[in-house]
C-alpha cells in the first residue's frame, strides 16, 4: 500500500467564525512519512489536526490529499478518502464491545470486515482476547489500542493521531510509538500531535513546532531533537532534548 | 385481585415500553428531551384509525378471538411509516435549525410547542371525542386463576415483546443498528469512523416514530383513542425512560413495565384518581436516589 501525501496550505481554522485558532499554517507530510506537530498548550495543534480531519471549520486555505482539496469537507467524507483520525479523549465507544468498536471503524469498508478484523487482531493480539469486553471497562493502554485499531480498520492512507501517548505510563508510551512505527512500515502516512516530544521525535522523520497557531520551526526530527529552542520549550533548560 | 392489577399493569406497560424506547433513543442520539414524542403516539393511533376506516369495506374478518384482522395490521404498518415521516418533518422544520444553535433548552421548549401543535391538529382533523378501532365488545377471559384479559390485550403484550426482541436484534446485529448505538455513545467518533450522522438521525426517527405508532395503536386497542392520549402518557413515558436510565433501551423497556405495573397496583391502596401521580412520584424518587436509573451508566 502507498500512503497519501498531505499538503496543507495557509490554513485558517477555528471553532467560532472571526476567532481563528490556526492562523495561516502550511504543512506537508510526504507519503510514508511520520511527521510530529509540537508546541506549547494552546498553540493550536489539536485544532490543526481536527480541521484536517473535518471536525473543525476551515475558514481559509486548503487541505490537499494527493492533490485533491478536502478543506471544509465533512469528517465522514474524509474517511472515504482514506483519512483516519484518532481523537485524544473519548476515542472509544465505551458501551460497545471491542469488536463492535472495530466494526464501526470499518463502517465504510463493507464486505471485507472479517479480513480487516483479523489484520487488527494480528497487530494487537490483546484485543482478540478482549473482543467481547465493553471498551469503556478496559485499561488506558488497552483503550488506546482499541482507538488505534478502530482507525486502522479502513486501511487508511493517512493516519492522524492526536496525542496518542496522553495519560499512558512510560512503558506503554514506548509500546504505542513502536506500534505507530509498525503501522508506518506498512506504508501508511502518519501525522501526529504530541506533548511527549522526545519519544515522538525519535520515531518521526520530520517535525513542526507551532506557536499561537503559526509555524515556528520546521525541521528534520533529528535536528529538532538537538535544537536548543525546542529543548527550552519542553524542558525549560538550555540545550536540546538529547 | 392483585394478580389482576398486575396483569393490567403489564398491558399498560407494553404501551409505555414502546413509547419510552423512542424517547430514550432520540434523547441519546439527538441529546434532548423530546416533549413532542407523546404526540407521535397519538398520531400513530389516529393514522391507524384513519387507515382502518378506509379498509373497513374489505370483507376480512378478525383473527380468531381478536377484535381485528388484517385491515388493522396493515393500518398499523402504514401508520408507523407515516408517523416516521411526520417525526422527520418535525425534525427538519423545528429541531434541525435549533440544533445548530447548540442551546439544549431551546430544543426542549420547541418540542413542547410542537407537541401542542400536533395535538391540536388532531382535534382539527378528527374532533375531540374518543374513537375506537372496533365497536365490538370483547369479553375478558380467564387466562390464569384470578386473572382475566381480553384477547386483544394479550395480543398487545405479545406483539410488544416481539417488537422489543426485533429491536434488540436490529441494534446488535445490523450495520445501521450498530451505527445508531455508536452515535448515541460518541457522535464525534462515529463521524470520524465514516458514519453519516445526519442519515442515521433520520433512521433514528423512523425507529422511534414506528415504535411510538405501535404504542399508540396498542393504547387505542386496550383503552381508547383520544387527542390528549399522548400528552397524558408523556409523564409516565419520561418516568419509564428515567427509571430505566435515560439512553438505555433495555432500561426503557424495563422502566415501561415497572411504571405500568406500579400505576395499576397502586389502585389496591389508593384511589384510582391518584394513579397518574404514581409515575410522577417514582420519577422524583429515581432522580433523588439514583439519577442514572436502573440500567443507566454513571457519567
Amino acid at each position: 500500500m502507498i500512503g497519501a501525501t498531505l499538503q496543507v496550505s495557509n490554513l485558517v481554522a477555528g471553532y467560532t467564525p472571526g476567532v481563528p485558532i490556526v492562523r495561516g499554517l502550511s504543512l506537508t507530510v510526504a507519503a510514508g512519512e511520520i511527521v510530529t506537530v509540537l508546541g506549547p498548550n494552546g498553540a493550536g495543534k489539536s485544532t490543526l489536526v481536527k480541521a484536517i480531519a473535518g471536525l473543525v471549520s476551515v475558514f481559509e486555505g486548503s487541505v490537499f490529499l494527493d492533490g485533491a482539496d478536502f478543506a471544509g469537507h465533512k469528517a465522514h467524507t474524509l474517511v472515504s478518502a482514506g483519512v483516519a483520525f484518532v481523537p485524544q479523549n473519548e476515542n472509544v465507544f465505551r458501551r460497545m464491545s471491542v469488536q463492535e468498536n472495530l466494526e464501526i471503524g470499518g463502517y465504510l469498508y463493507r464486505g471485507r470486515i472479517k479480513e480487516r478484523l483479523e489484520a487488527i487482531y494480528d497487530l494487537f493480539p490483546d484485543l482478540a482476547r478482549l473482543r467481547h469486553h465493553p471498551a469503556g471497562k478496559l485499561s488506558g493502554g488497552q483503550r488506546q489500542m482499541v482507538a488505534v485499531g478502530r482507525a486502522l480498520m479502513i486501511a487508511p492512507r493517512l493516519l492522524i493521531l492526536d496525542e496518542p501517548s496522553a495519560g499512558l505510563s512510560p512503558k506503554l508510551v514506548g509500546m504505542v510509538f513502536q506500534r505507530v512505527r509498525a503501522v508506518r512500515d506498512t506504508g501508511v502516512t502518519i501525522l501526529m500531535v504530541e506533548q511527549n516530544a522526545k519519544a515522538a521525535l525519535l520515531i518521526s522523520d520530520r517535525g513542526y513546532v507551532l506557536a499561537e497557531g503559526q509555524e515556528r520551526i520546521c525541521d528534520a526530527a533529528d535536528a529538532l531533537l538537538h535544537n536548543p529552542e525546542v529543548g527550552e520549550l519542553y524542558l525549560g533548560a538550555k540545550g536540546g532534548l538529547v | 385481585m392483585l394478580a389482576q392489577l398486575l396483569a393490567n399493569g403489564i398491558i399498560l406497560g407494553a404501551t409505555l415500553a414502546l413509547g419510552a424506547i423512542g424517547l430514550t433513543l432520540t434523547y441519546n442520539v439527538l441529546n434532548f428531551a423530546n416533549f413532542a414524542h407523546g404526540s407521535l403516539l397519538s398520531w400513530g393511533a389516529y393514522l391507524a384509525f384513519a387507515f382502518a376506516l378506509a379498509f373497513a369495506g374489505s370483507t376480512a374478518t378478525g383473527f380468531g378471538p381478536l377484535s381485528f384482522g388484517w385491515p388493522l395490521l396493515f393500518a398499523l404498518i402504514l401508520s408507523a411509516t407515516l408517523t416516521s415521516v411526520l417525526a422527520i418533518v418535525v425534525d427538519f422544520l423545528v429541531f434541525r435549525p435549533l440544533r445548530r444553535s447548540n442551546v439544549q433548552v431551546a430544543l426542549v421548549i420547541a418540542s413542547f410547542g410542537a407537541s401542542l401543535m400536533l395535538r391540536n391538529l388532531i382535534i382539527v382533523i378528527w374532533g375531540p371525542e374518543p374513537k375506537y378501532y372496533t365497536s365490538d365488545i370483547q369479553i375478558q377471559q380467564a387466562i390464569l386463576p384470578g386473572v382475566r384479559a381480553t384477547p386483544d390485550q394479550m395480543f398487545v403484550v405479545v406483539l410488544a415483546l416481539v417488537l422489543v426482541v426485533v429491536l434488540h436484534l436490529f441494534l446488535t446485529r445490523t450495520r445501521l443498528g450498530k451505527a445508531m448505538r455508536a452515535i448515541a455513545d460518541n457522535p464525534v467518533l462515529a463521524e470520524v469512523s465514516g458514519v453519516n450522522v445526519r442519515n442515521v438521525i433520520y433512521w433514528t426517527w423512523v425507529v422511534g416514530g414506528s415504535l411510538a405508532a405501535a404504542g399508540g395503536v396498542f393504547y387505542g386497542l386496550t383503552v381508547q383513542i383520544l387527542p390528549e392520549m399522548g400528552f397524558n402518557l408523556l409523564l409516565p413515558l419520561f418516568a419509564a425512560a428515567i427509571l430505566g436510565g435515560i439512553g438505555s433501551i433495555y432500561g426503557a423497556v424495563l422502566g415501561g413495565f415497572v411504571i405500568g405495573i406500579a400505576s395499576d397496583l397502586s389502585v389496591a391502596v389508593i384511589s384510582p384518581g391518584y394513579k397518574p401521580a404514581v409515575a410522577f412520584i417514582i420519577m422524583i424518587l429515581v432522580l433523588l436516589l439514583r439519577p442514572s436509573g436502573i440500567l443507566g451508566e454513571k457519567k
